[in-house]
């Protein structure tokens, strides 16, 4: 094995981004072709990308492409096949140990302790973690405020509703004061206001400066909380940049949505002979999104289109460009494979 | 760094006694078990019992402490929670010694009680030393064995019927019930590979004080078997988070 310096990464035969990681002393997570097969089958392909001090860094992508491997590997719970990646200069292959220290990990699913006190699962992690015993206790109450479940503190693990149980699982990762703190889908599995409230939480700890690495399948979520993205498919990064940049990238080309009165879901080729230039997308049987041409044409296409099927148009409209629109455009997915919802724990 | 790794041992014996060895699974084939059978040994021949003692305190270390193993790693596998222990900066060696301590100590109550009162109600004398340097390195050796058997299987109840096995191959091969020398000879060949045959023949010993120096070669045995379990086990623990 060839050795480096955290600096100084040779990136050899990546090609698959763009952006190579951005390399600056602020950089707190680096992966040079970090890589995992499972037997035959390549779940993580050649990732570089950086996470600066401070930052939220998300990755965002549908069920399986590759997300909660990436983490596994870089936090010691799996070994790269290929590649390497340091955490805060540690070498995650030789050092991780040391890297361990530092780092507050919450996986995707909630497994605290269920027969502990919210408490007494917290205490627990601390003294794992070799946190000072003056210190364990101020901290889990402080911790158990912050989060909300103070008045809760005595009750086991086990009775918490899952938002309390993510909650609780995060508070766990940052009993130690870790200078980064992976989230794996914080808020899969959450109804929308426990969602909401927990995405606040994560919000207001990227406020005061902690470093995030989160994943997510949900868009919202990754336009709300990070800095920059990563949008991950099928085990590789496909784009690297910043909400609002990949927002931007979406513009200027119209991304109009229109709604038949029929179901239209088989006749897509039909209608994109009467619209060329464009890219449709079904959102539902009776719904498509057209993203591209212009949209005067796009209007006179999909009416001719309508007639011709003998059906009406029931709604058009503009939009603007989102997220939705950006993750469509470059991965040329549908954002509803993204919708897909999986039960958390 | 070492003082991690001690105090992580530490920690994790000491949340398993307090999460698990109150459970059904634990108890029931960890304290219920043996004591049926001490009563279906009672019930049958009430005259020499006191003979059978030093058998029936090895089948509740063998019991006790395999079948905590059981509980604490493989409901730990399952609900993810071993990953949580090694999210912290330790060895997967000791989170895997946290788990046999601890099932270590749940076996040392367990056989403490079952000693105790069978020497004050039967009225005899084992020499505790002795008896303590015989059960501690076989507590050890089967709270390994059930590590071992719970780190190669998925779920608890494969755990505790792969254990059956050399359960109950050691409780009639290795003179829990039956003296050894009665036995032909190939079937002695196989009770001398068994870890429990050594377990008795030691708290045989400290009960009868009985030619006392040959149960250094019990210790010794008992402490290579400890060596021969644990390193597999760790082994394959490690191949998980591959
Ligand atoms: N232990 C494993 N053995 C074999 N294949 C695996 C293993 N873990 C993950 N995979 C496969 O690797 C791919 C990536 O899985 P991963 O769990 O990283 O995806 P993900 O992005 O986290 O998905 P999700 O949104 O469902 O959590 C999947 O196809 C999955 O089936
Ligand atoms: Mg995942």
């Amino acid at each position: 094995m060839t050795r480096y310096s955290p600096c100084q990464p040779n990136i050899t035969g990546s090609g698959t981004v763009a952006a190579n990681p951005v390399l600056t002393d602020k950089a707190v997570i680096q992966t040079f072709d970090l890589t995992k097969y499972y037997g035959n089958f390549l779940a993580v392909d050649h990732l570089n990308f950086s996470v600066q001090k401070g930052e939220t860094f998300g990755f965002l992508g549908p069920n399986g492409s590759g997300k909660t491997t990436t983490i596994r590997m870089l936090v010691g719970l799996s070994k790269p096949t290929e590649g390497r990646a340091s955490i805060l200069g540690y070498d995650i292959l030789t050092s991780m140990a040391e890297a361990k220290r530092s780092i507050g990990v919450v996986p995707d699913v909630s497994n605290l302790y269920d027969e502990l006190s919210a408490r007494n699962n917290l205490l627990f992690m601390a003294r794992l973690y070799g946190v000072a015993r003056d210190l364990r206790e101020a901290k889990a109450d402080e911790l158990l405020k912050i989060f909300g479940l103070y008045e809760r503190r005595d009750d086991p693990f086990g009775t918490f509703s899952r938002g309390m149980k993510r909650a609780l699982t995060i508070a766990a990762a940052l009993i130690h004061s870790p200078k980064i703190l992976f989230l794996d889908e914080p808020t899969t599995g959450l109804d929308v206001v426990a969602a909401q409230s927990l995405r606040n939480l994560i919000s207001n700890l990227h406020s005061q400066g902690q470093t995030i690495f989160l994943t997510t399948h949900y868009l919202e979520e990754a336009d709300r909380l990070c800095d920059r993205i990563a949008i991950l498919v099928k085990g590789k990064i496909i784009k690297i940049d910043t909400p609002l940049e990949l927002k931007n990238s979406a513009k200027g080309k119209a991304a109009i949505e229109i709604t038949f009165t029929g179901n239209i879901r088989t006749r897509l080729d039909e209608l994109s002979i009467k619209i060329p230039g464009t890219k449709i997308y079904a959102l539902d049987d009776d719904k498509v999104r057209i993203c591209g041409g212009d949209p005067a044409k796009i209007f006179e296409g999909a009416f001719q289109f309508a007639k011709d099927a003998g059906i009406g148009l029931e709604f058009v409209n503009s939009i603007r460009p989102s997220l939705e629109d950006a993750f469509m455009r470059i991965t040329g997915l549908s954002p509803k494979i993204m919708a897909i919802e999986k039960t958390g724990r | 760094m070492w003082q991690d790794d001690l105090r992580a041992v530490y920690c994790i014996a000491l949340k398993d006694m307090r999460t698990y060895y109150l459970k059904p699974p634990a108890i029931s084939w960890g304290v219920i078990f043996p004591v049926v059978w001490i009563l279906a040994f009672y019930l049958r021949n009430p005259g020499n019992f006191e003979d059978l003692i030093p058998g029936l305190i090895a089948m509740t270390i063998l019991f006790s402490t395999t079948a905590a193993e059981a509980v604490v790693i493989n409901f730990e596998l399952k609900l993810g929670s071993i990953e949580r222990l090694l999210l912290a900066p330790i060895s997967i060696a000791s989170v895997l010694i946290g788990k046999v301590l601890g099932g270590f100590i749940f076996g040392l109550i367990m056989t403490a009680i079952l000693t105790i009162a069978s020497s004050i109600y039967l009225g005899l004398h084992p020499n505790a030393l002795l008896l303590t340097a015989i059960a501690v390195p076989s507590l050890l050796v089967f709270s390994s064995l059930g590590a071992f058997f719970s780190v190669a299987v998925k779920e608890v109840f494969e755990a505790q019927t792969l254990l059956n096995l050399p359960r109950f191959f050691m409780i009639f091969l290795c003179g829990v019930v039956y003296p050894i020398s009665a036995m032909p000879k190939w079937l002695q060949d196989l009770a001398y590979i068994l870890p429990l045959t050594y377990t008795v023949d030691g708290l045989r010993r400290s009960f009868y004080l009985s030619s006392t120096s040959s149960m250094f070669t019990d210790l010794l045995v008992l402490i290579v078997f400890f060596i021969i379990l644990i390193v597999p086990a760790t082994r394959l623990l490690e191949k998980k988070f591959e």
